[in-house]
């Protein structure tokens, strides 16, 4: 059966022509990856591990230099269908300024719909739809440089939600934001998932990842690691030596273990520590 | 704060005159400075003033704002009239000292043109204060889409603004980060002559444009993911409509448009 995204063997370079000779640094290095429809993926890396370059290759703005990639079986190499992959793979940026274009909230969900040449009743109902689902109804007529930067992320968020992709790819949405921001932002991507959207967030934020149901691992344009967050985060060891740090919690658990203490080395939410170790306690 | 400040000089509310339709309005704008110069005498240009009254009075835009507008020209109103006063030699001989020599014509023309130019004034910032920005780039997209068929870029054009209305207060904002960083640094903005204060902006201003070309570049990005393409094939969310008080409104100018022409005729 065809996966709802493939990403097969797929290699890319920046080439830097200002270089004489020219120059190609490799970021992505011979990457293959799955991803089903509904899934929640989160892609952890540092920084220059190429998991930015990887997002941009799902919606067809970086093409692939070998291997292919290919989106509800449309390949991103195939111009004709640009627009159609662009539907189906939202994507939201790091920093919420820089990607709205309207001076009133509601024209800038609006934006794509309107690039789309969707009818205005339609659009209408969309961006009230859009706006709902993220919280942001009561600002639509709001400028948006006046809200916070989870609003206004929100807003980018209902921006691509308007169009109904069937997955958006977060590039790092929250590493502008303040804790209140990235709390708000991290309800809506799991509100979304809940409701069928296929979500691939990348991040280097530990917490975030165990929230996914899936954590992929990057270092040096590779995959290094690809299970469910508890198996990857038990790996403390794998993670550090490529410069990536494990939830506070399984970094307690690990450090409780090698002392002696009784517990599983997979526990990932501060709920399932607080509950095993107060059993512990009790037993003791 | 930096970040409350209004872009252009939109003031909000709901009149007659903010509630039509921006395309119309625009025409209306056009209407009325061609009536403003087709005035040829005091009684004609008075047609102008009452059709200037009865358009502010039904806008509800406080006087102050209006008396605000009309400040920034003021020099030039002064300089324009005493200009005319002086070189103009037609008419009686009013006043003569040496060479200075002022006549009835002179005077005459100095009123004619003062008034002449602050209508011209009022008129334009009334139709700024009650179009916003956005609506009035919109309209003018509008009016000059037809223009399409001769490669003009009228999409473009109101993209761009659209664009840069949008970022004047993210740069603002942006500036003033990049000055405290500066001043927090021992930079001097303050003191010195004007091309020691000119140096000193400099600091401030290449790491503006660094960080707004890296704005754009990320700007296109966003936009390209939501299928942008330029103006073909696009839709709006907001229609424009024009319903019956802005035929009401082109019937009202039109008449006093030809008040105007009437009365130079008459009273040639």
């Amino acid at each position: 059966m065809e996966k709802f995204i493939q990403i097969k063997d797929v290699t890319f370079s920046y080439v830097n022509d200002y270089d004489d000779p020219p120059t190609k640094n490799t970021v992505i290095k011979g990457v293959s990856l799955d991803i089903d429809r509904g899934e929640f993926v989160a892609v952890l890396g540092h920084n220059g591990s190429g998991k930015s370059t990887l997002a941009k290759l799902i919606n067809a703005i970086n093409l692939p230099e070998s291997g292919e990639v290919t989106v509800d079986g449309m390949n991103t190499a195939d111009e004709e269908r640009l627009y159609d992959i662009r539907k189906t793979v939202g994507m939201v940026f790091q920093n919420p300024d820089n990607q709205i274009v309207a001076t009133v909230v509601e024209e800038d969900v609006a934006f794509a719909l309107e690039n789309i040449g969707v009818e205005p009743s339609e659009i209408r109902r969309r961006v009230d739809e859009a706006l709902k689902t993220v919280g942001m109804y009561s600002y639509r007529e709001h400028a948006p440089h006046k809200l916070s930067g989870g609003q206004k992320q929100r807003i980018a968020i209902a921006g691509i939600l308007a169009m109904k992709p069937e997955c958006i790819v977060m590039d790092e949405p929250t590493a502008m934001l303040d804790p209140i921001g990235r709390r708000e932002i991290m309800s809506t991507i799991k509100q979304l998932n809940a409701s069928g959207v296929t979500i691939v967030l990348i991040t280097h934020y530990m917490d975030e990842a165990a929230q996914a149901g899936r954590v992929v691992v990057m270092d040096d344009g590779r995959i290094i690691a690809d299970d469910e967050p508890k198996k990857v985060f038990a790996q403390a060891e794998k993670l550090k030596a490529v410069g990536l740090d494990v939830p506070g919690v399984t970094e307690l658990t690990h450090a409780l273990i090698k002392e002696g203490v009784d517990l599983p080395d997979d526990i990932i939410s501060e709920d399932e520590c607080v509950e095993r170790l107060y059993n512990l306690l009790k037993k003791g | 704060m930096i970040k409350d400040i209004t872009i252009g000089q939109y003031f909000p509310g709901k009149s007659v005159i903010h509630r039509l339709d921006p395309r119309i309005k625009l025409l209306l704008t056009v209407i009325y400075i061609v009536m403003l110069f087709a005035a040829g005498n005091f009684a004609s240009l008075g047609v102008g003033v009452a059709f200037m009254i009865i358009s502010f009075l039904l806008s509800g835009i406080p006087i102050k704002m209006m008396l605000k507008s009309i400040k920034p020209i003021l020099p030039i109103i002064i300089f324009t009239g005493f200009l005319n006063l002086f070189f103009i030699s037609t008419g009686d001989i009013l006043f003569e000292w040496k060479f200075i020599k002022i006549t009835s014509g002179g005077v005459h023309t100095m009123v004619f043109m003062a008034a002449r130019i602050i209508l011209l004034i009022c008129g334009t910032s009334l139709l700024t204060y009650t179009t916003s920005p956005i609506t009035l780039t919109d309209a003018i997209e509008r009016i000059l889409s037809p223009l399409r068929i001769i490669k003009f870029p009228a999409h473009e054009i109101a993209m761009m603004m659209t664009i840069a209305l949008r970022f004047i207060p993210t740069l603002i904002e942006e500036t003033d980060k990049i000055m405290a960083a500066q001043k927090a640094r021992g930079a001097d903005m303050e003191s010195g002559n004007l091309i020691r204060r000119a140096k000193a902006l400099i600091p401030i201003l290449i790491p503006l444009f660094v960080s707004a070309f890296r704005r754009a570049e990320e700007l296109a990005l966003a936009m390209e993911c939501r299928c942008y393409r330029g103006g073909d094939g696009r839709t709006r969310l907001k229609q424009l409509k024009t319903e019956a008080r802005d035929y009401i409104a082109i019937a009202i100018t039109a008449a006093f448009l030809a008040a105007v022409i009437a009365l130079n005729i008459i009273l040639k």
